[in-house]
């Protein structure tokens, strides 16, 4: 009998990519997800039961097992460094990790500081490059930072470089790029291996792998 | 700071949840004994520079204090260094295995969140002494044996190999420091990573596929085969000859049903050297135990021997279980002065048939209808002994 795996999806800009993705590879979902204010779908037809998450919650759910697989960015996996399995690149919703600041923006030779909504890649970042800076974290309109003098610099993600450019900025340098993945509970990886490696292969058939 | 916080990881066990602990654990110890494995007990605290650097936890994750001459010390963050200490200077005398068994707190420092314990009790078996696939079979088996004997019915564990995967990289890659770095991706569980790396590879096509194909080695003992096509080098070949081997004897447990081969699994850079395990469970996110073979740690400790052994989490087997607390069925004998003598003559008897009794003086309780209602049955000695009134 197959059991029942739970999704952990992310919420918002990655949704709808992510659920077109799954209908390609063939599931039948609902089609009212995003008007609704629920935050757990059941579709018994698939074997699934998908939870919305904000995303960078995503792998969260996922390492603590109470979710068996979900999509989450990379972005959000480096960030957050989850026991997760990351199985499979799912090649949507590309951008890029950067460091961005004014064009002619001067940086302190004292603290210089950096605002970002990810510390830790931030940090690692930095002494990986042997500059020493000051991580200023922020939970988002990051561009903001540079603008009124918080920080020199920012590190955040950038798609279309839109946002940037109308605000003035710059990017300055390129840490990393970004696709969503799917992710797999070490746990679940082993007793629900028949159910996950089905979806892995359905997935795997659409995106080219 | 409030008088009631603790430091980061660490954790009251109140009353219901140590008695489901306690008979988990019991239960566990009685099985592994049963099968001639003696207990022991080793510190708490132990040097650094021996326990703590040969230790298979990472050095960030070590409780790290000084004593009075100014040596470090660590809590010990797993009891198989510690044994393997033990056993080296004084217990292994080559004559023949020894077969060694633990129940401990052990210590790991954590940074993340609040929610993980920085000390859990592990209970475990290191068979010293013996480098035969047998050992590998005997600990497996005693593990799922460990598991069911406290009624753990569905779990999975995962077997792999450390030196196949070295055999293979090595023998492709050409050298142990671009081995390392791919064993890195697994060891991180970074299947994408791993992936784009042996494409960005200078490698002909059939050396990437074989370096790809080592993703699929996930099943039954028919992988091991599989993987005989990819690996050349005697060193590889021996591991998976050593797995069907193994495999063979699990059969002869009758076992079997519970294992499955994972050759793609890296569980720690440097310390296994041999067959390794992982037991999965369902309800609980991460492993619920695991083990190998080590069979370079006690020459370390000065006395070359080989080794293998288990460790199951009982944090992570009682949650698996749902064991979250058990209630213990008490008799409550609430008396007056008046007749404490006969109040106590009765909770006497009824622990000599074995019974647990409370005994509680009415005067003490304010409210008596609350206080009962823990009890599985109440007796009352109140007021003038019935003696006294028929005078």
């Amino acid at each position: 009998m197959s059991q029942i795996l739970t999704v952990a999806m992310p919420k918002g800009r990655i949704f709808d990519e992510a659920v077109q993705l799954l209908r390609k590879a063939g599931y039948q979902l609902p089609g009212e997800f995003q008007d609704s204010r629920k935050l757990i779908f059941d579709i018994p037809e698939e074997g699934f039961r998908f939870i919305l998450a904000k995303p960078m919650d995503v792998s969260t759910y996922v390492e603590h097992g109470v979710a068996d697989v979900g999509i989450a960015g990379k972005d959000v996996l480096l960030e957050e460094e989850r026991d997760v399995y990351e199985v499979l690149d799912l090649k949507i919703s590309p951008c890029h990790l950067a460091v961005a600041g004014l064009p002619d923006g001067v940086i302190k030779d004292v603290a210089p500081k950096v605002a970002t909504k990810y510390p830790n890649v931030a940090s690692k970042y930095f002494r990986e490059q042997g500059e020493q800076v000051e991580i200023i974290r922020l939970n988002g309109s990051i561009e903001l930072a540079p603008l009124i003098g918080l920080a020199e610099r920012i590190v955040d993600i950038v798609s279309t470089g839109r946002t940037l450019a109308e605000n003035g900025l710059v990017e300055l340098e390129h840490i990393a790029n970004i696709t969503s993945r799917f992710i797999v509970n070490p746990v679940s990886y082993r007793l629900k291996d028949r159910e996950i490696d089905e979806m892995v292969e359905r997935l795997k058939s659409v995106v080219g792998e | 700071m409030r008088m009631f916080e603790k430091p980061l990881g660490m954790r009251d066990t109140l009353p219901s949840l140590y008695t489901s602990k306690r008979d988990v654990r019991d239960d566990m110890v009685k099985e592994i004994e049963r099968w001639g494995y003696d207990m022991l007990a080793t510190p708490t605290l132990e040097f650094y520079e021996t326990v703590g650097v040969q230790s298979a936890i990472l050095e960030s994750q070590l409780f790290k204090l000084l004593d009075q001459q100014g040596q470090t010390l660590v809590l010990r963050p797993d009891m198989t260094a510690p044994i393997a200490r033990v056993a080296a200077s004084q217990l292994y005398k080559k004559m023949g295995p020894l077969r060694l068994a633990y129940g401990a707190n052990v210590f790991r420092a954590q940074h993340h969140e609040g929610g993980r314990p920085a000390e859990f009790e592990q209970v475990g078996i290191e068979l010293i002494g013996d480098g035969t696939t047998s050992a590998d079979a005997e600990v497996i088996a005693i593990m799922v044996s460990t598991l069911q004997s406290v009624g753990l019915t569905h779990f999975k564990i995962s077997i792999g190999h450390m030196q196949f995967i070295q055999a293979l990289f090595e023998e492709i890659l050409g050298n142990k420091e671009r081995s390392t770095e791919l064993m890195q991706f697994l060891y991180e569980k970074n299947v994408v990573g791993y992936r784009e790396h042996v494409k960005s590879l200078p490698l002909s096509q059939i050396d990437k596929d074989r370096l790809l194909r080592v993703l699929t080695l996930r099943g039954g003992i028919e992988k091991a085969e599989e993987a005989m096509e990819i690996v050349d080098s005697e060193k590889g070949k021996r591991a998976l000859v050593e797995l069907q081997n193994l495999w063979k004897q699990l059969e002869a447990f009758q076992v079997e049903s519970f294992v499955k081969l994972e050759l793609n699994t890296v569980q720690h850079m440097s310390y296994y050297t041999g067959i390794l395990f992982e037991v999965y469970a369902a309800n609980v996110g991460s492993p619920v135990g695991n083990g190998g073979r080590y069979d370079e740690l006690l020459r370390k400790f000065d006395c070359s021997a080989p080794a293998t052994g288990f460790a199951i989490r009982l944090d992570r087997l009682l949650l698996a279980l749902g064991k979250m607390g058990t209630t213990v069925r008490k008799y409550g004998i609430i008396f007056s002065e008046e007749q404490r003598m006969e109040a106590f003559e009765e909770a006497k008897k009824l622990r000599q048939d074995g019974k647990i009794v409370v005994l509680q003086n009415i005067t003490g309780v304010p409210n008596v209808d609350q206080f009962v209602q823990e009890f599985e049955e109440v007796m009352y000695f109140l007021g003038k002994p019935r003696k006294e009134r028929e005078k």
